[in-house]
C-alpha cells in the first residue's frame, strides 16, 4: 500500500522564496543553471571482494555499488539467460530522516528504475551468461549502497552500477561432471552498450537537471530518462505527484540524449 | 598441515606479520556530509564507513529514558562486502554484534547529559576482512568523538587468538577460520577498562591472561591512531605548523 507523504526535508518558506525568485532569473541557489550536473566524481575497483566497484560522488551525494557473480538456476521464463539481480539500500548513515529497515518504496523505486535502464538496454548480454541451457546459468549481484544523500539519487546511483559493471572482472565458471567449477580466471563482462539515466524536476515553470535535496524538497515533479550509447530511449520514470506537459517531456527527451552522451563519455573514460 | 599455512618456521604469519604485529591501520574523520560525526577506517582489508546522528529527538517516542540517552547501534554488512554474496536483511550475527558493539561504547558516553534523546551509531561495512567488529568500535568511537558527544574516554579494540601454541595479535580472516581461538577486546585506554570480551575457540587459563594482555596492549596502539586521526581533523593546520618549525 502506498500512501501520501509529507516531506521529510522541510524547506524554510524564506529559503523557498529566494529559491523561486533565483529561479525566475534562471539562476539556482548554488548557482547552477538549469542544464548543469554538479561535481562528479568516479572511483573504481574500491572492494577489493567485490568482481567490479565504483563509488560515485555527485555533489555531497555519495553512492556505493558492488558486482557479485555466482552461479545458480536461470529466472522461469527466461532459461536461457543468465540472471541479473539490482538491489539498492539507502543507508541509515546517509542522512537524519532514514531508518534502519527493509527498503521503502523510494528504495525500491530507485532500485527498480537503475534496473530497467541496465535489463531494457541488454547492457549486460545475459545470453553469453550461460552454462548449462535451463538449468545452471551465472547470477549476476549489483547491490548499491548509498552513503549520503543530497539528492539525485537515481543518477548517482545509476553511474554507479553502470561504471562498476564497465569496469567488473566476471569469473569463468566451467563446468566438470555436472558440477560448477571456479576456474579461477577472470573474463570482461560482456558489455554492449552504456545506459545513462538523466533526472530533472520541475519547479513551477522551471525544469532543473541534477537536483539537490533541497530542490527536491520543492519539487513538482520529476523525471528520469535512461538513453544508451546509439541516443535510443530505454527507460522512463516519472515521479512525484505534480504533472507535466507534453511539451515539457519532448524538450526533456532531447536533454536527456545530450547530457546522456556527456555523461557517458566522462565514465567511457574509466575503460 | 594447518598450522604450517597459518604460521612459518621463521615466526612469520601467512600475512607476513609477526606474532605482535597489528594490520595496517587508517582511520579519516569527518566523511558523512549529512552526519553528526563520522569515521571511515581500513583495518587490514575491512573497509568501514560510521556515521552518527545525535543527540536528537528518540522515535518511537516511549523508548526515551527519563535520566539519561538512549544509544542506537547498528552494525551491517553490504551484500558485496564478502566472498560470497551477503544477504542485505540483518542476520542473527549481525544483530548480535550490534548489541555487543553498543554495550563496548555505551560505558564511554556520559549519556546522563542528554536525558530523553538518542544517539544512533550506524557501522556500515563494505568490506570484512576478520575483526570487523572491532574495526567498527573504533571507527565508531572516533565518530562519537566527532559528533561532540561528552565522553569518558575512547574506546579502542583488538583481537588477540591462538595459532596452535603461539598467542598472536590482530587475527585476521584466514586465522579466524582456521586457528585455534579468537578473542576481541575492546578497551578503554585512560580508565584501563574492559568494557568487551568475546571468544570463542579453546585455549587454557594460563593462555587466556596472555591471550587479554595481548589484546590490550594492541587496543592502545590502535588508541594513539585514533587519537592523531581526530587530531588531523581539529588541529590538522596546527600540527603541519609544528612539523614544518
Amino acid at each position: 500500500m502506498s500512501s501520501s507523504k509529507r516531506s521529510t526535508v522541510i524547506v524554510e518558506q524564506l529559503r523557498k522564496q529566494q529559491m523561486l525568485e533565483a529561479l525566475s532569473r534562471g539562476k539556482r541557489l548554488d548557482g547552477r543553471d538549469f542544464e548543469s550536473y554538479r561535481n562528479f566524481e568516479i572511483e573504481v575497483g574500491i572492494i577489493d571482494k567485490a568482481s567490479g566497484s565504483a563509488k560515485v560522488k555527485l555533489g555531497n551525494t555519495e553512492v556505493i555499488a558492488g558486482v557479485k557473480v555466482e552461479t545458480g538456476e536461470p529466472f522461469e521464463g527466461l532459461e536461457n539467460k543468465g540472471a541479473l539481480i539490482m538491489s539498492a539500500e539507502v543507508l541509515p548513515t546517509a542522512s537524519a530522516h532514514v531508518e534502519p529497515g527493509p527498503p521503502d518504496e523510494d528504495a525500491i523505486e530507485l532500485s527498480r528504475v537503475v534496473d530497467r535502464g541496465v535489463r531494457e538496454s541488454e547492457m549486460l548480454d545475459l545470453d553469453k551468461l550461460v552454462l548449462i541451457p535451463g538449468k545452471i546459468v551465472y547470477t549476476v549481484f549489483v547491490d548499491c549502497s548509498i552513503i549520503n544523500t543530497d539528492g539525485n539519487l537515481l543518477d548517482a546511483t545509476s553511474y554507479a552500477v553502470v561504471a562498476a559493471l564497465l569496469t567488473s572482472k566476471f569469473p569463468i565458471y566451467e563446468i566438470k561432471d555436472e558440477q560448477v567449477v571456479d576456474t579461477g580466471k577472470t573474463m570482461p563482462p560482456p558489455i554492449t552498450t552504456m545506459p545513462i539515466s538523466i533526472t530533472a524536476v520541475r519547479i513551477g515553470e522551471s525544469v532543473l537537471l541534477d537536483p539537490t535535496t533541497e530542490e527536491e524538497a520543492c519539487m513538482d515533479a520529476r523525471i528520469t530518462m535512461t538513453t544508451q550509447s546509439d541516443g535510443n530511449i530505454v527507460a522512463v520514470q516519472k515521479g512525484f505527484t505534480g504533472p507535466f506537459s507534453v511539451n515539457q517531456i519532448v524538450q526533456f527527451s532531447e536533454i536527456a540524449r545530450i547530457k546522456g552522451e556527456e555523461m557517458r563519455s566522462k565514465i567511457k573514460e574509466l575503460n | 598441515m594447518k598450522e604450517l599455512a597459518l604460521m612459518d618456521e621463521n615466526g612469520k604469519r601467512s600475512d607476513g606479520r609477526g606474532i605482535d604485529e597489528l594490520r595496517s591501520i587508517k582511520i579519516t574523520v569527518g566523511v558523512v556530509k549529512n552526519a553528526d560525526g563520522s569515521a571511515y577506517i581500513e583495518f587490514g582489508k575491512n573497509k568501514i564507513i560510521v556515521a552518527v546522528y545525535g543527540p536528537r529527538e528518540v522515535h518511537p517516542k516511549h523508548m526515551a529514558l527519563p535520566d539519561r540517552c538512549v544509544l542506537r547501534c547498528r552494525y551491517h554488512m553490504s551484500p558485496f562486502s564478502t566472498d560470497t554474496r551477503k544477504n542485505p536483511a540483518p542476520s542473527r550475527r549481525e544483530v548480535e554484534i550490534s548489541k555487543v558493539m553498543r554495550e563496548s561504547l555505551e560505558p564511554s558516553l556520559i549519556l546522563s547529559d542528554y536525558p530523553r534523546a538518542v544517539i544512533d551509531v550506524f557501522v556500515e561495512v563494505l568490506q570484512a576482512d576478520g575483526g570487523s567488529r572491532c574495526a567498527g568500535i573504533n571507527a565508531a568511537s572516533v565518530a562519537l568523538a566527532d559528533a561532540g558527544i561528552n565522553m569518558r574516554d575512547l574506546v579502542s579494540a583488538c583481537a588477540a587468538g591462538r595459532l596452535s601454541e603461539n598467542i598472536v595479535l590482530d587475527i585476521n580472516d584466514l586465522e579466524d577460520k582456521e586457528g585455534d581461538a579468537d578473542m576481541p577486546v575492546a578497551y578503554l585506554p585512560n580508565l584501563e577498562q574492559v568494557t568487551l570480551l568475546q571468544l570463542d575457540g579453546k585455549i587454557t587459563t594460563a593462555q587466556f591472561s596472555e591471550c587479554l594482555e595481548k589484546a590490550i596492549s594492541g587496543c592502545k596502539l590502535v588508541y594513539e591512531i585514533q587519537k592523531e586521526a581526530l587530531m588531523k581533523k581539529y588541529f590538522g593546520n596546527e600540527m603541519e605548523l609544528k612539523e614544518e618549525a
